[in-house]
This record gives structure tokens, sequence and C-alpha cells, in this order.
């Protein structure tokens, strides 16, 4: 009898501990990322902007921000996500004044600096390009946001496939969410107000 | 007396006197065209970014007769070279094609060119396009052959969601629809 009691409380213990330890594990992602290798959106990098100002993780320190990679021979998509954002921006009002939209090319052969201030301007001032120096820090800049480029030839030249999610990174640096076409004004202008009261 | 019977003619004169604006503005509304057996419905493009070379044109476009044709290239006045494109989506990423063969109408189809999809690109702008104009152009069809249309030049943001008939109002900025 005494035994059976005491196999009994053991079961009821060890059953205790694996779901204890099951919760901790589950309950810990932070924990669970560790040594996986999964890289994080964000990171590093170090680009010039359409004013030749260098513009890096470190400068953006303190200041959240969006970030879009798009070329400007793309017909859609990226005016599209441009006017989204700066009609987003101008709804949200004196809140947004100091927020900034990067404008990343995946198409630095044809995008110039000037071109690229003369494109991001007639849209917002809020919104600045960026355009890496050559094909190697293009790749690195869309790994660090885990972001796909891709050349694709057309009867007359090129185009480019390209992720269209605009980038939403906190002040830490650290991803926050993105924003997508098919998403309402309202729920793109909700987050991008939870960015903007995060600090 | 009399001036309480005129009053109630008023709303009756003030409707009277908006006559001749809805003739006025009715055909400009309709803009659409035929060529055979296709009806071209609304060309129209959107105004273009700073600095941008490229436009997407769109239309919609029925064949009501009884062969297949295909739309296989065109032109416009301020563009150097004319494509015919699908873009789409594949997950978060915008992907572009050119259809090389041109875009299939079926007998009895209507296949519509619009933003998020098919297209007609426009390369090498010489001059932006500016909401409001109008930019001649044309459609070449394999077996209809080519019709001068002119596209109408609308917003920014403009989705092309608004229907027939409100062309003239359509597509300002923030999914203004009808």
């Amino acid at each position: 009898m005494n035994a059976l009691k005491i196999v009994r409380l053991t079961a009821w213990a060890a059953i205790a501990i694996i779901t204890v330890a099951l919760l901790y594990v589950l309950l810990n992602p932070v924990d669970r990322d560790q040594g996986t290798g999964v890289a994080a959106i964000g990171g590093p990098f170090r680009l010039a902007d359409h004013n030749g100002q260098v513009v890096s993780n470190e400068s953006l320190r303190g200041k959240p921000y969006a970030l879009f990679f798009g070329f400007t021979h793309c017909p859609d998509v990226c005016p599209t996500a441009m006017l989204e954002i700066s009609n987003d921006l101008k709804a949200l009002g004196n809140a947004a004044q100091d927020f900034r939209v990067f404008f990343v090319t995946v198409d630095p052969a044809r995008d110039t600096a000037a071109l690229l201030k003369e494109y991001a301007g007639s849209f917002d001032p809020r919104i600045t390009g960026l355009i890496p120096k050559d094909e190697a820090e293009l790749a690195g800049m869309a790994r660090t946001f885990r972001a796909i480029y891709r050349k694709v030839d057309t009867p007359s030249g090129y185009t480019m496939d390209h992720t269209a999610s605009i980038y939403l990174m906190d002040a830490q640096g650290a991803f926050f969410g993105t924003l997508d076409s098919k998403e309402t004004p309202a729920v793109r202008q909700a987050k991008l107000k939870r960015l903007l009261e995060r600090r | 007396m009399m001036s309480r019977f005129l009053a109630r003619l008023r709303p009756v004169a003030f409707s009277l006197s908006l006559m001749p604006l809805l003739l006025a503005v009715s055909p400009l509304a309709a803009h659409d065209y035929k060529l055979g057996d296709l009806r071209i419905d609304h060309p129209w493009s959107r105004a273009t970014p700073g600095g941008a070379k490229v436009a997407g044109g769109f239309m919609k476009i029925t064949n009501n007769g009884q062969e297949a044709d295909r739309l296989v290239g065109g032109t416009l006045v301020s563009a150097g070279i004319v494509e015919i494109h699908e873009m789409a989506m594949q997950g978060n990423v915008m992907t572009m094609r050119a259809l090389a063969q041109g875009l299939e109408i079926r007998p009895g189809q209507t296949v519509e060119l619009k933003p998020g999809g098919l297209h007609m690109m426009f390369l090498e702008l010489k001059s932006p396009l500016k909401e409001g104009e109008k930019v001649k152009g044309t459609l070449v069809f394999q077996r209809a052959g080519t019709i001068e249309v002119e596209f109408k030049v609308e917003g920014r943001g403009a989705s092309g969601a608004h229907d027939h008939g409100a062309h003239d109002h359509g597509g300002h900025s923030g999914g203004h629809k009808h």
C-alpha cells in the first residue's frame, strides 16, 4: 500500500517537473533563440544617402525609422508604398515630424543620388534615398534586413523583383514590424503610432 | 401666392439649369474604344513621381468576337519603349515578368490591366506624366490590328477600383473610390 503511494507521488512529481520545464522552455523564446543561428531582422549597416551623408544603425540610434527596398524603374509597388507612407505620416501630424523613411535602392546601377533625391522629395521630405556603392554592399544590406531582390531580364533591359514590405525599426534599431499596402491606412497609422510612442 | 408658387418651382428650375452641365460631362466620362470585336474601356495611367522614367498603362479589354485575340504591343507618345508585363506578389516579394507572347483575350473574356497585376509598361519616359492630362498612344492586337487611344493620367494613388462612368473624378491619393 505504502509502496504504491510512493510510486504515485513520484509519478506526479515527475509530471510536475516536466510541466514546469516545458513551460519554462515555451515561455522563454529568448533562451531558445540562442545559438540557433537564425539572425534577427536588422543589425549593423552603413550606407551613403542621396545627399552624400552616411546613414548607419549607429547614426539612427535613439530614433525609430522605416526602411524600404525599391527602385525608381518600378511602376507600381514602390510609388504606391512611398505615397501611402507619406499620407500616413501627414495623418499623424506633429508626432511624426522627425520620423524618417529610408528608400534603399536595389538598382544602384541606374538610381543615382540625384535621381533618388528628386524621386524621394516628390513624395515627402522625410523620405531619404540610400545608395549601396556596389553589389556587395547591396547584398549585405539585404542580408541584414532579410530582404530579397533579384534582377530579371526583359525584352528591353531588366527589372527588379524585391521585397515590398516597409520595415519598421524601433529606437534601439530592433525590428518592430512591417507596413503592407494591403492594410488599411488606419491599421498602418496605428502601427506607426505605437512605434512612435515606444521609446 | 405668386411668390410661393415660384418658390416651389425653384428646385425644378435648379435641376433644369444643371441639364446642360450633365450633357457636357457625359461624353468625357464615356472613354472607351471599339476595334473590330474588341472593346477597350478607359485606358489610363498614373502621375509619375519626380525623376521616374517608367509608368504603368491600365484598361479593360473585352473580346466580343468568336476568335481569341492578343494584345502584343503599343506606343505612348512620351515613352521610348512599351512592353506588356505582369506583376505578382509571391509572399511579400514583388515579382515582374514581361509577357513575350503578349496578352491573350479569349472570346467572351474581359481582361483587366490594373495596378498590382497585368499592365502595359511604359519605359524611357521623355517627360513626366501629370495628373489630368491625356496622352496619346496606340494599342496593337494580333488580329484586330492597331488603334489610337488616349491614356488618361490619374493621381499617383489611383487604384482603378472606381467603376465606369466616374473616370473624370477618379483616384486621387488616399484610395478615393466611387
